[in-house]
């Protein structure tokens, strides 16, 4: 059974749909990749895998013992964020505060964890720098962290390298790549970036005036993809 | 030098100031434990609006003539603290108008309440030490000084129980909400905190003071501290310390201890300010 079912989804605000009918498995291992212009539903959508906001309709299935609360997620950066006094251990053990139920406080093991994680993306030289006064790049590892101290199965990146240079993008994509073929990590991703998407996806949603879900050859023979990625050319 | 010092020890004969130190020490506290949640979850306007809920509730307790008037003053904060989060996050009000709007309400109708049925012979000095809180710390009953330390003491606990949950909903609340956090219920418990702090603050400073008592020490931490527990424990620290300092120099220089506490926090402020400058030159 797939990790994550959507069957007959209706999203929107008040009522107001702006995607219907849409119907999608996430399997484990899957590396998909949401596309679409701005203001198509894609953030939406991703709110309503996340459970933060309800479908208008439809519903979401979970299987094989997974649960909505699992899901890792790496959000965009907030305002709060910018000036945020926190050492990268902190925010990356905050990570796993979806296991301490009602104890206080983190364990033993909790603490290694989120100790493993931060050496796995390179980043315990900094464990105990403040996370404002990071690049770009090295925040972005960060969330990364404490997304995987969230999860073992599936991580939700919102746009992970808006605003990062080609250099630092590419070492990001290739973290979340290894993550998925090394780890079996289920990787879902909103993503401008259909060049990337391209690369490393095995499954596309293309949301806009239609909706297409399938695999990613699917995808570049569908003629949602021939408009969408000429368009992208041109605008580029 | 002496004589201050001597004059000092005479003043620790009186129970009302050892009372005031006691309670000063521990508002001071626990006003500056939520102060960086505060600050960086840009619910300060909260606060500002609780402090003025409170003294509108302040106002009808002196209207019914209640002697100890705390605990309606306080359940009145909590019930307004709660209402107000509720409006922030889902009403057609914009949630900082909705507050400015209930604030100077309360602001208006407590005073209005307070001229046209106070008893009081001297109805603009009880506004004044309401507000500014101008002697009352130093003419506390004992019941005030045991709710107070209790009630102090309850804060503490609770902030450090759920210290871990209140740094994630403040961080990333979107993140812990996904992740299975029930962010709603923690905000919840911010802003009963909230209440709980102004209400107790309140005797110290006084309802218009009240913000600066927990957001000075947050920003003086955070001008020189880069993590969440550094900079809570340095603003709790720089909190009791500038409480204490301000309680004694308004005794001996007979001074409202209400400003006189948050001048000075405002003088630390400046020298953690001046301080973090300074860091940030030497590493560069």
């Amino acid at each position: 059974m797939a990790l994550l079912t959507c069957r007959n989804l209706a999203l929107g605000y008040e009522g107001h749909a702006i995607v219907k009918d849409l119907n999608f498995e996430i399997d484990s291992g899957d590396y998909l990749c949401i596309v679409g212009e701005n203001g198509s539903g894609k953030s939406t959508l991703m709110k309503t895998i996340l459970g933060l906001q309800s479908p208008l309709d439809g519903k979401i299935i979970t299987g094989d013992g997974f649960k909505q609360t699992e899901i890792g997620y790496l959000p965009q950066q907030t305002v709060i964020q910018r000036d945020f006094p926190a050492s990268v251990w902190e925010i990356v053990l905050s990570g796993c505060l979806n296991r301490t139920g009602i104890r206080p406080f983190y364990s033993k093991d909790e603490k290694r964890e989120a100790r493993e994680i931060i050496e796995k993306l390179g980043m315990t030289p900094y464990i105990k720098s403040c996370y404002r006064n990071l690049s770009g790049g090295q925040q972005q590892r960060v969330l990364l962290a404490r997304a995987l101290c969230a999860t073992g199965k599936m991580l939700l990146l919102d746009e992970p390298v808006t605003g990062l240079d080609p250099i630092v993008t590419a070492e990001i994509y290739d973290i979340v790549c290894r993550l998925n073929r090394e780890d079996g990590i289920t990787v879902v991703m909103i993503s401008h970036d259909i060049e990337a998407a391209m690369k490393y996806a095995t499954k596309v949603i293309h949301i806009g005036k239609t909706v297409f879900c399938g695999s990613k050859d699917e995808y570049l023979s569908s003629v949602e993809a021939r408009l969408f990625i000429k368009d992208g050319e041109e605008n580029g | 030098m002496a004589d201050l010092f001597d004059k000092l020890i005479l003043y620790f004969h009186y129970p009302f100031v050892i009372y005031a130190l006691i309670v000063g020490i521990l508002i001071a506290l626990c006003s500056s434990l939520l102060g960086v949640t505060l600050v960086l979850k840009r619910f300060s306007f909260i606060g500002d609006g609780l402090s003025h809920v409170a003294f509108g509730a302040m106002a009808l307790a002196a209207v019914f003539n209640l002697t100890n008037n705390m605990p309606f003053v306080l359940a009145v904060t909590v019930i307004s603290a709660v209402l107000l989060l509720q409006l922030g996050q889902n009403a057609k009000i914009k949630g900082d108008a909705a507050i400015a709007m209930i604030s100077v309400g309360a602001l208006a109708i407590g005073y209005l309440l307070l001229n046209l049925f106070s008893k009081s012979s001297n109805i603009s000095g009880d506004v004044c030490s309401t507000l500014f809180g101008s002697t009352s710390i130093l003419t506390l009953t004992t019941a005030e000084v045991w709710i107070c330390g209790v009630l102090s003491v309850i804060t503490v606990v609770v902030f450090i129980v759920f210290y871990n949950k209140i740094f994630a909903v403040t961080f990333d609340e979107n993140f812990a909400r996904a992740t299975g956090t029930r962010a709603s219920l923690y905000n919840l418990l911010i802003a009963v905190i909230i209440a709980v702090i102004i209400v107790l603050a309140m005797n110290l400073v006084g309802s218009l003071l009240i913000s600066a008592l927990v957001i000075f020490p947050a920003l003086s931490a955070m001008r020189v501290f880069k993590t969440f527990r550094s900079v809570t424990v340095c603003s709790a620290v720089v909190s009791v310390i500038s409480a204490f300092t301000g309680i004694i120099v308004s005794i001996m220089a007979g001074t409202p201890v209400g400003s006189t506490i948050v001048a000075v926090d405002i003088f630390v402020f400046l020298i953690f300010f001046i301080a973090g400058v300074i860091k940030g030159e030497i590493k560069r």
